[in-house]
């Protein structure tokens, strides 16, 4: 996996970790990222891991652009042979009310834009990663947990990936042409990738639920969200959690009263760990969840 | 201490130099599009040059102020009047407790900035005064301005009158616009011919052009060189895995219609890029009207830091001129 590196003008540096994505890919982006917040490279005001790819911003004023292309080559050859496949970080669950009123009446109103007019977003992409139906898709979508592997797009939204083997990934793909509408805290995905929509707005990704639990509060009112307005993080694993109805009305009545907590545990994620037992890794992860 | 919005124009926002820092969590820098221009209004007033000031896109508003203030107006030229009495643009001028400042019809340019002594006093929201709409964040209640809306002003900012920024040293794109730019970033997956063919063809602005990005038409779409789609990236040629997108990055989705993304970025998403607009010309995208015709030239790091120094150099003349 040989970075490419690339000017963004006179202000950014854009790696390129790998064309395809990959956990390999993800992890290194992440690792370098991480070891250039820690070098506290003057001149550099913002750090950007992505999925397979990252982005450092700089002013060119205060360090000279091949400087920086230098020092940045030296830590990622320094981050590569450290070997850094384990990582700190946080497992959070996201309850989900898949197949919810809010969403199916919006992929309703943009049947024209979508791939299979006469099927849900759910039912199709059920179809096409031939699982049993709206039941076996549920099953095989919250199985397993998934990766943040970018923070972005609009503020706060999570771009996730599922943490499976590459054939047991679901795809699909994003609609014809964009929707101007996705509801708020719409469960989303496009290509191999998850998201949650931190506001409303427009959209081409297949929904398939809705969370009760806000992911973004600009006006940091909501009790998990004072200290930072974002929820989520590069890094952070997500659990789905299958809820019906009661349980979604309950959790939207309990964010406004400010008694809902997210369920969040505090994990170490190692990548040959997971790739020795994927099944098993995971199972470890998400039993420090519910704590078993 | 407040200004009164009478009529809120069509879009206007509370805006400073912006919110650096977050983008990695996809919260844009936002702040003046056209900043040469914000940074000169804001000395005109005496103010420091990151105060916030109010952008007019367009159109501009009626105000209606509660004390006795100082306003300079930069950028577009959007004639203003005091009391219906016309004042000029790039030029300081005092208005008294009461007195209302209203907009003619636009004549050059697409945005105006508003500076008053004291600066708009709207909370720091992660360092910064500026608006964010799309995150409904900063500003003035994260949204653009609305009749009957009262804005704070702070107080300082020295009262200095007939302050002038001489025509010389004023900006603003030519027509067609130069827009410099470095190739670069997927610029590996056009052909050779769709490249040259870019830099050839005269653009217009196309109507899909705010603080998020400018969308651009009519020049020839281009062809990909072919290949194999990487996992995760979509089959489109135009796909790529979902990636950061610099400020100024000049992305094609479908090979079609260019898009320069600005101060209101989304900070990733899955379409190739080509290149990126160079900082000293982000200024000029800021003042383009849909229908304006710009064409892009390539530079090299070298002229990028070149022109990057001259528009420093000549804010710095504007700064010693007053």
């Amino acid at each position: 996996m040989n970075s490419r590196y690339s000017f963004g003008g006179d202000e950014h540096i854009f790696v390129e970790c790998d064309e395809a994505m990959s956990l390999e890919a993800f992890f290194k982006s992440l690792s370098v990222t991480k070891a250039v917040r820690a070098a506290q490279i003057r001149g550099v005001t913002e750090i950007c891991p992505a999925n397979a790819s990252f982005q450092i911003k700089f002013d060119p004023d205060v360090i000279k652009p091949d400087d920086l292309l230098r020092e940045l080559k030296s830590i990622e050859a320094a981050a590569a042979s450290g070997g850094h496949s384990s990582l700190k970080t946080r497992i959070i669950e996201v309850p989900v009310l898949y197949n919810d009123p809010w969403t199916h009446e919006t992929l309703m109103r943009f049947r024209d834009r979508h791939q299979a007019p006469d099927m849900t977003d759910i039912e199709y992409t059920a179809k096409i990663n031939h699982l049993d139906g709206v039941d076996g898709f549920v099953k095989a979508h919250s199985g397993a947990p998934w990766f943040v592997s970018m923070v972005g797009f609009v503020a706060g939204l999570p771009f996730l990936y599922q943490m499976v083997e590459r054939q047991r990934q679901i795809q699909s793909p994003k609609y014809l042409r964009p929707r101007t509408d996705t509801p708020k805290l719409t469960v989303g995905h496009g290509g191999c990738f998850g998201a949650i929509y931190s506001v409303r707005g427009a959209g081409g990704y297949q929904m398939f639920g809705i969370t009760p639990m806000p992911i973004y509060d600009p006006n940091q009112e909501i009790k998990y969200l004072k200290d930072f307005m974002c929820l989520f993080n590069p890094g952070d694993i997500v659990k789905w959690r299958p809820i019906d109805r009661a349980e979604y009305d309950q959790t939207v009545a309990d964010v406004e009263a400010g008694k809902f907590t997210p369920r969040i545990s505090n994990v170490t994620f190692s990548l040959d760990e997971f790739h020795a037992d994927i099944d098993g890794t995971n199972a470890k992860l998400t039993g420090a969840l519910y704590g078993h | 201490m407040a200004i009164k919005v009478v009529k809120p124009g069509l879009s206007t926002t509370v805006q400073d130099l912006g919110r650096p820092g977050y983008y990695h969590i996809g919260i844009p820098i936002s702040g003046g599009m056209d900043r040469f221009a914000l940074c000169a209004a804001n000395w005109l007033v005496g103010n420091k040059e990151d105060a916030a000031v109010l952008e007019a896109t367009f159109l501009g508003p009626e105000l209606e102020f509660t004390s006795d203030v100082t306003v300079a107006i930069t950028g577009a030229e959007l004639p203003p009047k005091l009391d219906g009495q016309p004042r000029a643009t790039w030029t300081s001028f005092k208005v008294k407790k009461g007195q209302t400042l209203a907009f003619d019809f636009l004549r050059t340019g697409a945005r105006a900035y508003i500076a008053i002594s004291g600066g708009v006093d709207v909370p720091v929201v992660l360092g910064s005064r500026a608006t964010y709409t799309l995150g409904a964040l900063g500003g003035y209640l994260g949204r653009k301005l609305a009749a009957g809306d009262e804005l704070p002003l702070g107080s300082g900012g020295e009262i200095a009158e007939s302050r002038e920024v001489p025509a010389r040293l004023r900006r603003a794109p030519g027509s067609p616009a130069e827009l410099r730019m470095m190739p670069g970033l997927y610029w590996h997956r056009i052909t050779e011919l769709a490249g040259k063919y870019f830099f050839e063809d005269t653009w217009k602005v196309a109507p899909e052009a705010d603080r998020i990005g400018y969308r651009f038409r009519g020049g020839r779409p281009l062809d990909f060189v072919p290949r194999e789609p990487p996992f995760g990236a979509g089959s489109d040629p135009s796909n790529i895995v979902d990636a950061c997108y610099p400020y100024g990055s000049v992305q094609v989705p479908g090979g079609t219609e260019p898009i320069i993304l600005h101060r209101d970025a989304v900070s990733g998403g899955g379409y190739f890029m080509i290149g990126t607009i160079i900082s000293a010309d982000m200024d000029l995208i800021g003042q383009l009207q849909p229908n304006a015709t710009a064409r892009f030239t390539s530079v090299t790091m070298e002229q990028a830091l070149a022109a990057r120094h001259d528009r420093k150099k000549l804010l710095n003349e504007v700064r010693e001129s007053l």
